[in-house]
């Protein structure tokens, strides 16, 4: 028979610190806040349970349902043109960089990855400045090449604004993607590169054909990346646009309606119960679409072993 | 127990040393801009005529002041002493036990009801903070600007347009100084600054409070109605222009008229190489009665858990006496002091305006006594509505159609 397994205490020593440190300042915020999401005041400056009450105003009153689907497509678009923008550019920017012909790659790759370390004050201001109409570059740079009539005040334009943001926010973080996909370009061996070009595949048929499905899985993880932190996004249009997120909402994402909500603005006082109610849905479209990933998308990925 | 104790004796004694009796009160602000104001001013003459108490000014980012002060009162780690907004947002936290009674503070007979109410409850029976001061709305323009062009300071509306229509075919000038990115800007300096003319200030405001007027009504559409015809005066792309870029416009030459607060004076006397002057919004007529936001702005109160409530109530009965309104006024031109003994001002500009007391019938800004209280929050729908009307993605009357449907959900009398 056997000796019994030694209790491998080491494993929980280690991880205890870590665990600890997570719990105390991620897991039991998160419990607490999806807890108060379920009480309101009784207005006698308690509390009350009430359920999922703050839910059914947030999806049923018109004034709340209005603001959270306004928000909700607003971020679902701002998801769209990272998706559509910043993740392609980062995956061609990673394949332009990983070939080996290419002089001053390491000087591109820090100067694309530096405004991913920028404060994200620094660049909303970087950038509202940049893009005035009074003082900014952007109307003199344009006017320079004889396209002055295709300025316009795009950060007070409905139309324009939260597209313009967002891609501000794709110029701050194409660095992530690029970094991650290069990553995942350098780790490909040479001898699968090599085999493809002893079967006559170079050039771009060789991205294609061999090096795009060998680093699927790095761009599933960056979607997921992407997908995650848009959903939490604020700082960005908080800084830019302040928090009613102008001009006329049309700026306003789910971070910035949480804020407003919860923290209160001028003279809305904060609710922090509702602010709770909002806070719930995000997680649980963050938790979904993360799970769709995770078990709709990722198990059906092949993945090569070398 | 009596370790601890005693280690906490000895701790205290070696820290306290030679300021023994000192106390050390700290002041919660959203006004970062009087740093320098409070540190050479304010309280070098408190705390010479009290040494054996020290004032810290601790001011916070004005938008972020509000959500910051009360967060740190649930969590107990506000000053001592609060700078109070006005209506609403005090008041909740008297109600939720944050800000002490200080209805008996001797002081407080040196103000009117009227510099009270902004601070009191709904039935006037206590009072929490201790006004200090209000800002008064207007337009500041550029005299040298209209000097050259010929201008007449304009009385009436018709005048006024009159006035900006030259400005703007000369072409050397930027006619107003205003942009919509911030969203306030339109409703404080604009629809809060010319409406009280069309509703009637104080008469029109109280009316809707009771419910006899409503947001439909002409004399609130009207001023969107004007807001309107604003949006051909303002400079180029003013859709993304932010409030320091008006204020930069102006100061630096470029625009001729600036919807303006007082609270810009101080600012502008340092910054603008020009002549200014101020004139209040016009009336629809030659010799109409004309009346102006002279809006209770600004206070001071007391952390009702504040282990040093008796320092920090001889500083409150200071900041009600007429010497600290001499001070705060002549070192903030633009921020009018509540006190009713008179105060002499210096500045020319502030003069201006405070004369408009004396011709003109105040009134305080509509949306701020009791009409923000529910969801939807009036004020902020203000911001939005003007600063659409403004950029005219929204006409007056469907603005003021939705401000009445928003009110009208929550607010018994409206409905």
């Amino acid at each position: 028979m056997a000796a019994r397994k030694p209790v491998r205490w080491h494993i929980a020593v280690f991880l205890a610190p870590a665990v600890a440190v997570y719990t105390a300042i991620m897991i039991v915020p998160l419990f607490g806040t999806l807890l108060q999401s379920l009480f309101n005041t009784d207005g006698q400056g308690g509390r009350m349970f009430v359920g999922l009450r703050n839910f059914a105003t947030l999806f049923g009153d018109a004034l709340w349902s209005k603001q959270f689907w306004n928000a909700l497509g607003n971020n679902a678009w701002f998801f769209l043109i990272h998706m559509l923008v910043q993740n392609p550019i980062g995956i061609a920017l990673a394949a332009i960089l990983s070939t080996p012909r290419l002089r001053m790659a390491a000087f591109y790759r820090t100067a694309i990855f530096i405004p991913t370390i920028l404060s994200f004050v620094i660049v909303g201001f970087v950038w509202k400045l940049i893009l005035s109409p009074i003082w900014g570059i952007a109307p003199g740079m344009l006017d320079m090449v004889g396209l002055k009539s295709l300025f316009a005040p795009w950060l007070g334009k409905e139309e324009y604004a939260l597209t313009a943001l967002a891609l501000v926010s794709v110029w701050q973080f194409v660095g992530i993607p690029m970094m991650l996909i290069y990553a995942a370009l350098l780790s490909i061996p040479d001898e699968v590169i090599e085999a493809a070009e002893m079967d006559g595949i170079t050039g771009m048929s060789q991205f294609w054909k061999i090096k795009l499905p060998l680093i699927l899985p790095s761009i599933g993880i960056i979607s997921v990346l992407t997908f995650v932190g848009n959903f939490n996004a604020f700082d960005l249009i908080y800084v830019a646009q302040g928090a009613l997120a102008g001009p006329d909402f049309s700026t306003d994402i789910l971070g910035t309606f949480l804020y407003r909500t919860f923290f209160g603005f001028q003279l809305q006082l904060g609710d922090p119960y509702m602010g709770s109610a909002i806070a719930g849905a995000m997680f649980a479209i963050i938790l979904v679409g993360v799970c769709i990933y995770l078990f709709g998308i990722q198990t059906r990925l092949r993945r090569y072993q070398f | 127990m009596t370790k601890t104790y005693r280690v906490a004796l000895l701790t205290g004694t070696l820290l306290a040393g030679p300021a023994l009796a000192e106390t050390t009160l700290t002041i919660e602000s959203w006004r970062n801009d009087d740093l320098t104001i409070w540190q050479d001013t304010l309280i070098p003459a408190f705390e010479a005529a009290h040494p054996d108490i020290k004032v810290v000014f601790a001011p916070t980012a004005p938008a972020e002041y509000n959500a910051a002060l009360n967060s740190k009162l649930a969590a107990g780690s506000a000053g001592d002493l609060i700078t109070c907004r006005p209506f609403d947002a005090s008041l909740e936290l008297f109600n939720q036990g944050h800000l002490a009674d200080l209805t008996d503070l001797g002081a407080m007979a040196n103000f009117s009801p009227v510099a009270k109410s902004a601070w009191q409850t709904d039935d006037g029976s206590a009072t929490f903070c201790v006004p200090m001061a209000s800002v008064i709305h207007g337009f500041i323009y550029n005299a040298d600007a209209f000097a050259e062009l010929g201008i007449e300071v304009p009385k009436t509306r018709d005048a006024f347009f009159a006035a900006l229509d030259k400005i703007k075919e000369d072409g050397t000038y930027i006619p107003m100084a205003m942009g919509t990115n911030d969203q306030w800007e339109a409703a404080t300096m604009g629809y809060q600054n010319i409406g009280p003319n069309y509703w009637k200030g104080e008469e029109g405001r109280l009316a809707l409070i009771k419910g006899e007027q409503k947001l439909t009504d002409p004399q609130w559409v009207e001023p969107y109605a004007e807001l309107a015809r604003w949006k051909d005066y303002l400079g180029d792309g003013f859709e993304a222009q932010t409030y320091p870029d008006s204020q930069n416009l102006f100061t630096l030459g470029r625009a001729a008229i600036y919807p303006a607060g007082s609270w810009e004076i101080s600012v502008f006397n340092t910054q603008a190489g020009f002549k200014m002057g101020a004139f209040a919004p016009p009336v629809a007529a030659e010799g109409d009665t004309c009346y102006i936001s002279d809006h209770t702005d600004i206070a001071m109160g007391m952390n009702a858990k504040s282990p040093n409530a008796e320092a920090a109530k001889v500083f409150l009965e200071w900041v009600g006496s007429p010497e600290f309104a001499a001070l705060y006024a002549n070192a903030l031109p633009g921020f009018f002091s509540l006190n009713s003994t008179p105060v002499a001002m210096e500045d020319p500009l502030a003069q201006e305006f405070v004369s408009w007391r004396e011709t003109c019938q105040p009134t305080i800004r509509s949306t701020y006594q009791i009409l923000s209280r529910g969801t939807p929050n009036l004020e902020n729908e203000t911001w939005n509505a003007s600063a659409n009307v403004i950029r005219g993605t929204e006409t007056p009357e469907d603005a003021a159609k939705r401000l009445q449907e928003g009110l009208a959900s929550w607010y018994e009398p409206q409905k």
